[in-house]
């Protein structure tokens, strides 16, 4: 299909602010009367608070007042509080003071005295399954999203039954198959038996969670970071208590969230209890550290996987168990993701999944871009490369053998679902064709005095895309579009790229498109949050039904006017012109003003039933000003949506100092069609950063006795630099059209950061001749450790290490 | 834990040394030295340290610049790390204090770094900049030296109740190139070689120097005998940029007739001094340079290590850098 604007690139309106520095972001708003407010936070693990004594910090000049947990809702564990009495890890929120300026919070706090009992805490998921082992929290050890708290152990016959090294396996808390694995492994020429690590992490974005509000007139205006804006929207109202229409939430820009600002989080409701307890604006800003303790993180994994292989490579049985440490509260379903992930990218001809996600007395844990895939990717890719290498196989043929094409399934939960498209070969073959593989895989090996090279493939999934979302836009009488979204500028432009679906179906010009967006009051549409690679996808569908609805009023309002029925119109140049007589037209300006005279579904007075209620809100308070399109995404969806990455890396590896420099870096994108080129190229190489990080050196580390982590700054916690990173970075995109999007288009922003995580850990692999690491993140100390013979550090199972 | 909220102190910006001598005799231990900034202001955000006075030296004329004289090359104690780094004479004479200046932290933190607070900084182990009461912070336990602690940047020489290790990057070069430090007080003027400049634990716990409240250094002199020298620096991070030395290595030789006719060599990150290699120096002195010195040099570097639970690794590494230095001065 030919597009106008499908797949060019452009300018998105806000790009100027943030270069210029003219971009408010949460922190730079002030109020009349505004005070900053800091948290107490928890300096042990876990403990219970016995005593908290301010009266010497409200004494002091400038200090305001003191938020306590008693002074906002009580959420039980392993929810997540807002403040809490209960604190689960280091740097939980305990209470708030507030004061002029920060300065004198900051000495506010120190005069305040907390008195705290300890209580049993653990790092270590094994350690709290052992039977007697510690628990998280008071009631138990165990649970997630639909996963009820409860208090689960092993035997010590499970610990012991478990080879030298190996995940133990004692009962699982969920479990999931498909096929006849027994079969499956019958049939297997080798089978392959892996126990790995992979590290939590943060997610380092630029702007920490900095938060204002205040109360004004009845209603509560909120300033926050977030990735999303109508997904947060009513979770942050109903967690002030209010109901949406007391409720304005300012989103406008967002420094960075990649997963840890998806909605609304509890600290967000700090300052409107605050304000609402001392009445006054109250600003918290979020410091580097809080960022990493109550910025959540993402979930590390124990885990196991059992991996037949027929002699062709071709994966014939699964049987993967994994241990997720899962932070002190629900967390996130990474876990669950490994399972998902390993069905789709390897096709297995059968699978076994279980699972325990453990509470553990570290940070908070939720989505990181691509949570627990791209762990996945990284600790199961150099597993396939070790098959290969048994099997006498070529890397890239092992892969393609497995990798889905349309006919390829999701099975995660034990279903084997049809994915709505994938191109994972095509994106192999072309990888392997750009990046030379058939060239580059004869320098590995080759030694250069101590230098060696390495080469790696890797490969990513996530899922890409939802549906049943609504879509909003209004052609006022000047003739400007404007396209209502609620989806977020989490910094991808996915926001304004899935807008472009909309124009594109109006045949607008871009520069009469104005986009609506980042504040409540301008009426914004219910949107899935701008999370899990879904935007270009289930936001391409929202935007193309409310245009479709559009258009289909303009021709209508043409007939009316013009004579003859829809069906003999046409839209062209921003005008509705008759297909026999191009001299009968009217433009979108007129058809606009003819649409707030008709009124009814013409200017949105008169609306769909199945439209979600923030929308038909929202349609109702621009209703009369245009002509308004407006519909709920009822397009035909079956099946899993994914978004695919292939990632091709060359290393050179210094065998006496365990240093190595990326030469060449590749992604190859499966995404469906591609909406922005420039926007899509970010995506992938900025996620390829952030892999490389996960590969070589970010995670928490937590010293086990103490439950204190070694890396609350960013020095410590070491994200990629740019000079870390090759500046020879390319990208590819298959870009063949899904069928099941309007348009073609699916997400992508979480698998490339697995792609290149994988492909940097094969490539290490590869340069030290196949050695197996079985952990994530490579240290340089590991490399080094590797490359003269030594044993590592750390016990295979040992987690948090440095 | 109520981070990234500085104290309140006075702050002093004295323009002449006698002011400021004056001022840090006025203040003792409640006078804080401050120079670029880059030690201090994560100590004082952290809250972990509070002095009362802030005495800020950079306005002091005659703590800057690099000047030649007939002792060597003077560098004042102001000179920023990106200064020292495109300083055509350190360059030309003592590449490797170029080159290690190069290499700490990142070019930001290099403009604003001096070399006087490179080498003068306190250590990076994390549990004693946790806030912890360590011995080091005055307590009575070291944290990081337990059965499970985790200390993979930690020392694996003259460890004394303390396991911490310098975190300097151009502490090691001016050990290889026995440079002199010069410190001054209100009694007068000292001068130190640099091997003795840096202490350990056994001598005094709190600090990592020989400096005392009081006292300012005010300029390093690197001795003629070694300009020109055939040396190499190496540091192992686990970042390109902006990260502390797992292991560094300098070493300075004078090779003649093909024989090493004189070498110093020093590691970081390994000690918390610098590390002489003397072992390494001894084997080295009178033999000619090849795969053999490299191999035998390279095999006692780490002779004495005793390893904490995660710092195994920085043995290979020493070997490894003493015979790359041998190979690429």
């Amino acid at each position: 299909m030919a597009f106008n604007l499908i797949g060019k690139d452009f300018t998105p309106a806000d790009i100027e602010a943030k270069v210029t520095g003219q971009a408010k972001y949460s922190e730079d708003f002030r109020a009349e009367g505004m005070v900053f407010a800091k948290l107490y936070l928890s300096p042990m693990p876990h403990a219970k608070v016995q005593k908290i004594d301010a009266s010497e910090a409200l004494k002091m000049k400038g200090v305001i007042g003191v938020l306590t947990a008693d002074d906002v809702p009580e959420i039980n564990a392993p929810g997540s509080p807002i403040l809490t009495n209960e604190p689960t890890y280091v740097g939980a929120p305990i209470l708030a003071v507030a004061a002029v300026d920060e300065a004198t919070a900051a000495d506010a706090l120190d005069k305040i005295k907390v008195k705290l009992r300890p209580l049993p805490f653990v790092t270590d998921p094994l350690e709290s399954l052992y039977p007697g082992g510690p628990n998280a929290i008071e009631k138990g050890n165990v649970a997630a999203r639909g996963v009820d708290l409860q208090e689960h152990k092993w035997s010590a016959k499970d610990f012991a039954k478990a080879g030298e090294g190996q995940l133990p396996e004692g009962k699982p808390v969920e479990e999931w198959a498909f096929g006849d694995v027994e079969k499956g492994f019958k049939d297997a020429k080798i089978v392959l038996d892996e126990t790995f690590v992979t590290a939590t992490g943060s997610h380092h974005s630029m702007e920490p969670r900095s938060c204002m509000a205040y109360w004004q007139n009845g209603k509560c205006y909120v300033h926050g970071s977030v990735q999303s804006s109508s997904f947060t929207f009513p979770f942050l109202a109903k967690a002030l208590g209010i109901k949406p229409n007391e409720l304005v939430f300012i989103s406008e820009f967002c420094g960075g969230g990649f997963g840890s600002k998806a909605a609304y989080y509890p600290v967000m409701a700090i300052p409107a209890y605050f304000s609402k307890k001392i009445n006054r604006p109250v600003m918290l800003r979020i410091s580097r550290a809080e960022e990493y303790y109550l910025g959540s993180a993402r979930a590390g994994f124990q885990a196991r996987v059992k991996i037949g292989f027929k002699a062709d490579g071709r994966v014939c049985a699964v049987d993967a168990y994994v241990i997720q440490a899962n932070g002190p509260t629900t967390g996130f379903w990474d876990y669950q993701n490994l399972g998902s992930a390993i069905s789709v990218v390897y096709q297995p001809e059968s699978m076994r999944w279980r699972g325990v996600p453990v509470l553990t007395n570290t940070p908070p844990q939720g989505a990181m871009r691509g949570p627990g895939e791209n762990q996945t990717a990284a600790a199961m890719e150099p597993i396939i490369d070790k098959a290969a290498r048994q099997l006498g196989l070529d890397r890239l043929a092992i892969r393609r053998i497995n990798a889905p094409d349309n006919s390829g399934t999701y099975g995660g939960g034990g279903k084997q679902v049809p994915l709505t498209s994938a191109y994972l070969k095509d994106a192999l073959d072309m990888g392997a064709k750009a990046f030379n593989w058939e060239e580059k895989k004869k320098l590995s090996g080759t030694r250069k005095g101590s230098k060696v090279i390495g080469v790696g493939i890797g490969q990513a999934f996530h899922t890409a895309g939802a549906n049943g979302f609504d879509g909003l836009l209004r052609i006022l009488p000047n003739g400007k579009l404007h396209i209502h979204t609620g989806v977020g500028n989490l910094g991808t432009y996915s926001y304004a790229g899935t807008a472009r679906i909309a124009a594109e179906v109006l045949g607008y010009n871009w520069d009469n498109v104005i986009i609506e967006r980042g504040d409540s009051r301008k009426g914004l549409p219910w949107n899935l949050g701008q999370f899990g690679s879904n935007t270009s996808f289930t936001m391409a569908r929202t935007n193309y039904v409310a245009a479709v609805d559009a258009k289909q009023k303009l021709l209508e309002i043409a007939a009316m006017d013009l004579g003859g029925s829809p069906d003999d119109y046409d839209l062209s140049n921003e005008k509705v012109v008759s297909k026999s007589s191009s001299s009968k037209s009217m433009t979108f300006a007129q058809a606009a003003q003819r649409a707030i005279e008709l009124g009814g579904k013409f200017s949105g007075k008169e609306l769909p039933e199945d439209l979600n209620p923030m929308t038909k809100g929202s349609a109702s308070a621009v209703a009369g000003s245009g002509l308004v399109g407006v519909a709920k995404d009822n397009l035909k969806k079956e099946g899993v949506v994914p978004a695919l990455c292939a990632g091709f890396a060359m290393i050179e590896l210094d065998t006496e100092t365990g240093q190595y420099e990326i030469l060449e870096y590749l992604t190859v994108a499966d995404c469906g069609t591609v909406i922005h080129p420039t926007g899509l190229g970010a995506q992938l190489n900025g996620a390829a950063v952030m892999g490389f990080g996960m590969t070589s050196t970010e995670h928490h580390v937590y010293d086990p006795k103490l439950g204190i982590p070694a890396t609350r700054a960013l020095y410590q916690q070491k994200p990629m630099t740019y000079v870390d990173v090759p500046s020879d970075m390319s990208w590819l995109a298959v870009d063949k059209a899904d069928p099941q999007s309007p348009m073609g288009t699916r997400g992508i922003g979480e698998p490339p950061l697995g792609s290149a995580a994988s492909a940097l850990a094969c490539a290490i692999s590869d340069a030290l001749g196949g050695h197996m690491f079985n952990r994530i993140p490579i240290s340089s100390d590991m490399i080094v450790n590797a490359a003269s013979g030594r044993a590592q550090s750390h016990k295979p199972l040992q987690v948090n290490t440095q | 834990m109520n981070r990234d909220m500085m104290s309140s102190f006075e702050l002093f910006q004295p323009t002449t040394l006698g002011d400021a001598l004056e001022l840090l005799d006025q203040y003792e231990e409640k006078g804080w030295v401050y120079a670029g900034g880059k030690d201090s202001l994560d100590w004082f955000k952290d809250r972990v340290k509070k002095p009362e006075a802030l005495i800020d030296i950079t306005g002091i004329q005659e703590l800057g610049g690099i000047r030649e004289t007939a002792q060597g090359l003077e560098i004042g104690a102001l000179v920023t790390l990106s200064a020292l780094e495109s300083n055509a004479l350190v360059k030309q004479q003592y590449p490797i204090l170029a080159q290690a200046a190069g290499r700490v932290a990142s070019p930001q933190i290099r403009h604003a770094a001096t070399i006087g607070g490179n080498i003068s900084q306190d250590t990076r182990c994390w549990y004693y900049r946790y806030g912890l009461p360590c011995y080091r912070a005055g307590g009575n336990t070291c944290y990081a030296d337990t059965p499970e602690g985790m200390n993979r940047e930690h020392c694996l020489f003259e460890a004394d109740r303390c396991v911490a290790v310098t975190p300097s990057d151009t502490a090691p070069v001016l050990v290889a190139l026995d440079a002199r430090m010069v410190v001054r007080n209100s009694d007068g003027e000292k001068t130190y070689p640099a091997e003795e400049f840096f202490i350990g634990p056994d001598v005094d716990i709190t600090r990592m120097t020989v400096m005392q409240p009081g006292d300012i250094l005010t300029k390093i002199i690197l001795p003629k005998e070694w300009a020109g020298a055939r040396s190499y620096f190496e540091k192992v991070a686990d970042r390109q940029t902006w990260d502390f030395a797992l292991v560094n290595i300098a070493m300075a030789m004078v090779v003649s007739g093909g024989k090493v006719q004189k070498v110093r060599v020093a590691c970081g990150g390994v000690q918390c001094t610098p590390r002489r290699l003397t072992g390494v120096e001894d084997i080295m002195t009178g033999e000619a340079l090849g795969s053999d010195l490299e191999e035998m040099a390279g095999s006692v570097a780490s002779r004495g290590a005793k390893t904490l639970n995660y710092n195994h690794f920085k043995i290979p590494l020493m070997e490894n850098l003493v015979k790359r230095a041998i190979r690429n001065a």
